[in-house]
Parts: C-alpha cells; structure tokens; sequence
C-alpha cells in the first residue's frame, strides 16, 4: 500500500478516562484506505525531549465523513503534547503504515476481539471492518479497575461486549482468560490486542483451545516503515520489524513461549 | 538554479545530499516518500558477508534531540543483497552505496570483492567504525594501524570508490582519517554514532539489551561539525560529512567545514521526505547568496 505524509486537521478532541485521549482528525482530500490494525507515525518534535514520531494505532477510519479517530494513551511528553491539541489545530502523520489483521475470507465465523487497556484501540475499526462484511463480532475487554475501561459503548454498537476488572467492579473478577464466555461460546477467530503479559496468557489459551490467534504488537519504533530495524521481534524466522512485518502476527510465527 | 553538482573523488553526484546507512533501508522504503532519483547518492544498510540477527530487542532508546541504537548490523549477508535486493535497486538514477561492514580482515574483503562485481554500484562505505557489536569493525576504526590494515586489504580488491567511514570514539579522528587517507581511500565519511548509554532508573536496568549502544541525532551534530571541520583540513580527499543533520541549513554548515557531501540519517525518522527538502533548501541558499556552484561553498568557511 503506498504511504504518505499529511497534515490533519483536528476536529474535536474528547477525554477518555483520565489518560487517554480521542483525537478526531480530518483532512481536505480523501484520505487513503486503511486496513484495521494498520497505524500512523504522529510527528511530536516540537520539544528537544521528544524526536522521534509516535506510532499510534488506528481506532476507525470513516471513509464518508472522512475521520480518523486516534485513542492516545498519555505516557510521555510526545503523547502528553498531543492532548493539548485543540480544534483546527495540524498533526503531522505518516499513514498507513503496517500489515493489519488477516479479516476473514467469508461472514460465517464467530471471531473473538480482545483488548486489554489502551489496546481496545484497533478493534473497534477491526469490529467495524467485520461488521460491514455481516461479522457479529464479540469484544472482550480487561482492565485493572473500571477507570481504565475505554469506548465500552462504542463496542457494544457494533456486538456483544464482556468485560473483566482485576478489582471486580465491572464484569466479571479477573483477567480476560479466565472469563467464562471463553468456556460457554465455540470461537473461530480470535484478534488480541494490549499488554504483553495479558497477549502471552490469551495466544497460551487459543493454542490449548485450537483457535487462531492474531495478536498486535506495539514494539519501540522509531523510522516505522522497516528501515532502521530497531522495532524487532524475535519470530520462528529470526528478527523481524514489527512496523513492516507486523504489527500484527499470527502467534505461530512468534518465538513466544506458550 | 544553482549546480548542485559535486564530487567524491571520480564518484559524480547529482548533488550532495546522500542517505546515512542504517537509516534509510535499501531506499526503496522510502520511494512513497522522496524520488530517490533526487539524490546524491543512497548508502544502503550495512552488509557483511554472512547473514547475522543482530542485537536482542531492546534496541532503540528516545534521548532529548537524539536517539540511542543497538542493532547490532542485523542483515542477510552479501550473498542475498545480490541476489535479492541489488536487482529491485539498480536501476534508480543515483548513486547506490553499499556499506560493507565486518568483523574480520578477510570478511570486508570478500563482502568488498562480491559488491565491486555490481555494476551498478559505484562505491562502497567500509564501516570500520559500528560500536554495537563486539567486534563491529570498530576494533579497526579505533587505531590509526588498524584502520590502515583493514582499507589496504580492501584497496586491493576494490577498484572503484571507497569511502571509510570514521567512528568518533577516538582519541584524535584526523590521525585514523590520515590513516585510511595513506591506505588509499578515496574519501572518508564522519561521523559514525557516538557511544552512549541509557538507563530506566524505575526498573534499575539499561534500556538497550546490549546495555551502550551508537548515539545519533541533532544532539550530536556539534560534535560532527567540529570533527568533519577538524578532518578536512588534515587530510586531501574528499570529506563526507553527518551526524544529526536534520535541514539544509545544517547541511550547509557541514559542507562550509569542508565536506563536500554530507548524509542523512536520523532525521529520515522524523520527516522521510526530508532529503529531498535539503536538496531544495542547498539550492534556495546557493541563489539567496549568489553562488553559481555548490562548490563555492565546500570548506568556504572564513575564520
């Protein structure tokens, strides 16, 4: 897919939560087509504490309004910057960039998405992108306490949404491996995507389960188009770049240990 | 319209900014982004003669105005680059540079004698200087005999430009530079990332697997400008010059010092159509001054 540089213009900014942030960004022209999965490269160097751009993943990319949306978790000065964006203000983005998730061939599957903390982003355009093929996806999301739960009712729009909190407060008490809609329901795909620890325990339970499993990754970045080689995953076939050859595998190309 | 022409020895450039190796791929990463056709030349990832993995993730570290590396020259040796990958790039209408790099004598030779054998590259960079694996060729770029060794082996082989590459992590560059300048050389290129280190205080561990790693960036580019400035004026062939040039004012401040080309590297991260930029920004300033030639300007410096 050819790649490009635009500036964006930012429609609306919305908290989310206390860390996060939805940026809705437009443009004049078209913008290009984007995979789910797929991310951008924010460009962030306006503070000599920050050079190098900022992957981000794609949260949904409406072609007839012509929107972005990005759902930036703020962990740094880069992503912190982004936050005091305002409306009509300019992004810089490098789009679209990665391999995106393998989207099934026909609408008769049952595919499981599962998002733990900011990692729900790229599966609500993975969920939209099912939907608009007559896929019923079913999201699974975790988080430590309710406060780090993100866009649950965006989820719910397009399928059934099941939740676990580690405090219990929401969903059901646990991690989302050990929710039991995992026992009750037959699934044929599933789709993950948040921190490693949480990717490693549902790829362990996909493989017991004899479902395929496509995870996303979020290694450091830096050139974001497999160049500088500095993003790598130690794959069955050696290192490879997580922003060229990724960010999405399927786990049985992955070295993990599961 | 300016002559953005210069030259490395024979090697003719359409102009003087070239891509820094490890930065831009095999150029074709970047095709979407700048016509590559536009360049002075494009110094393609480091290539040893056997395939290697390179450094463990970590590898990269953010630091202010610059970024720590450990890649560790993770390539699929020479033998692939010709097959593979120098049919997808021969026939771009620039300078395609291969850099050789190694960790023993004969290795820099035989990567060298399989690259002479293209015919559409007409130069390599010996990377004599990478700091991120243990025996990287920085061995050799660090003693003026080591350095001298390793270029007269491949001097050699090859018999069509060859730039070395110079590690800043020295005592005194000009002595290694007069070095590969006795050994024959045709140019030497500086500087090579600077060895730095990164820590994560809340885990109480490195950053980079491989714990220091070659630091690049604008933070860097005093320390470049000063070396490239201190070389030109010790040795007679051409100097290309870089580190941490990120527009064309900082290229031009390379080519005032006396390189008379200058490289890109890092700042490809931030902006990939970058390099076309400095070509226009080069131009821009050549007519803002009433300078014909871009080599009005190569070491014009007055002090």
């Amino acid at each position: 897919m050819k790649k490009y540089i635009l500036d964006l213009t930012v429609r609306k900014t919305v908290s989310v939560g206390k860390q996060c942030v939805l940026l809705c960004l437009t443009a004049d022209e078209q913008l290009p087509e984007m995979l789910p999965g797929q991310f951008v490269e924010v460009r962030v160097d306006h503070t000599p504490s920050v050079m190098l751009r900022r992957p981000i993943s794609i949260h949904y990319y409406n072609k007839e309004t012509n929107e972005l949306g990005l759902l930036v978790q703020l962990v740094g000065d880069g992503t912190r910057w982004m936050a005091t964006l305002k409306e009509g203000d300019s992004l810089n983005l490098v789009l679209p960039l990665g391999n995106g998730f393998t989207l099934p061939s026909d609408s008769s599957g049952h595919p499981l998405l599962i998002g733990g903390g900011v990692g729900v982003a790229p599966l609500l355009y993975l969920g939209m992108k099912l939907k608009e093929m007559g896929v019923t996806p079913t999201f699974l999301l975790g988080s430590r306490t309710e406060n780090e739960l993100m866009q649950v009712q965006e989820f719910e729009k397009i399928g059934p949404v099941y939740i676990t909190t580690e405090n219990g407060a929401v969903g059901e008490q646990g991690y989302v491996t050990q929710h039991s809609v995992l026992t009750r329901e037959q699934f044929t795909q599933v789709y993950t995507c948040g921190p490693k620890p949480m990717m490693v325990a549902v790829a362990r339970w996909a493989k017991a389960a004899g479902v395929p499993c496509e995870v996303s990754l979020e290694n450091k970045m830096a050139c974001g188009v497999g160049a500088c080689l500095c993003c790598v995953e130690d794959t069955k076939e050696g290192n490879v770049c997580v922003c060229k050859e990724g960010p999405v595998f399927a786990i049985e190309k992955l070295s993990w240990q599961i | 319209m300016a002559d953005l022409r210069t030259s490395i020895g024979k090697l003719e450039l359409a102009n003087p900014v070239m891509t820094a190796s490890g930065t831009f791929g095999y150029g074709t990463e970047f095709a979407d982004f700048v016509d590559l056709n536009r360049l002075g030349g494009v110094i393609v990832k480091g290539t040893t003669l056997h395939h290697r993995e390179g450094n463990p993730y970590p590898r990269m570290a953010e630091t202010p105005s610059g970024m720590l590396n450990a890649v560790g020259l993770q390539n699929k040796g020479v033998d692939y680059f010709c097959e593979q990958i120098y049919p997808t790039i021969k026939d771009y209408k620039t300078n395609m540079i291969v850099n050789v790099s190694g960790s023993a004598i004969e290795d820099y030779v035989a990567t060298a004698e399989r690259i002479n054998a293209l015919e559409a590259i007409p130069a390599i960079e010996l990377n004599i200087s990478c700091p991120n694996v243990k025996q990287g060729g920085m061995a050799f770029g660090v003693t003026a005999k080591g350095a001298a060794e390793v270029v007269n082996a491949v001097r050699k082989v090859y018999d069509k430009t060859l730039i070395v590459k110079l590690s800043p992590n020295v005592t005194d560059i000009t002595e290694i530079a007069r070095a590969a300048e006795s050994a024959g050389a045709d140019s030497v290129s500086l500087i090579n990332t600077l060895l730095g280190m990164a820590i994560d205080a809340e885990r109480r561990r490195p950053v980079l697997s491989t714990v220091t790693g070659g630091m690049s960036g604008p933070a860097v580019k005093p320390i470049a400008l000063r070396m490239v400035w201190q070389v030109a004026k010790a040795v007679k062939i051409p100097v290309v010059g870089l580190g941490g040039i990120t527009n064309a004012t900082d290229a031009i401040e390379f080519l005032l010092a006396g390189a008379s080309a200058i490289e890109v590297g890092t700042a490809n991260f931030m902006d990939p159509a970058v390099t076309g930029k400095i070509v226009d920004g080069i131009n821009d300033y050549l007519d803002r001054h009433g300078f014909s030639s871009v080599r009005d300007i190569i070491g014009a410096l007055e002090i």
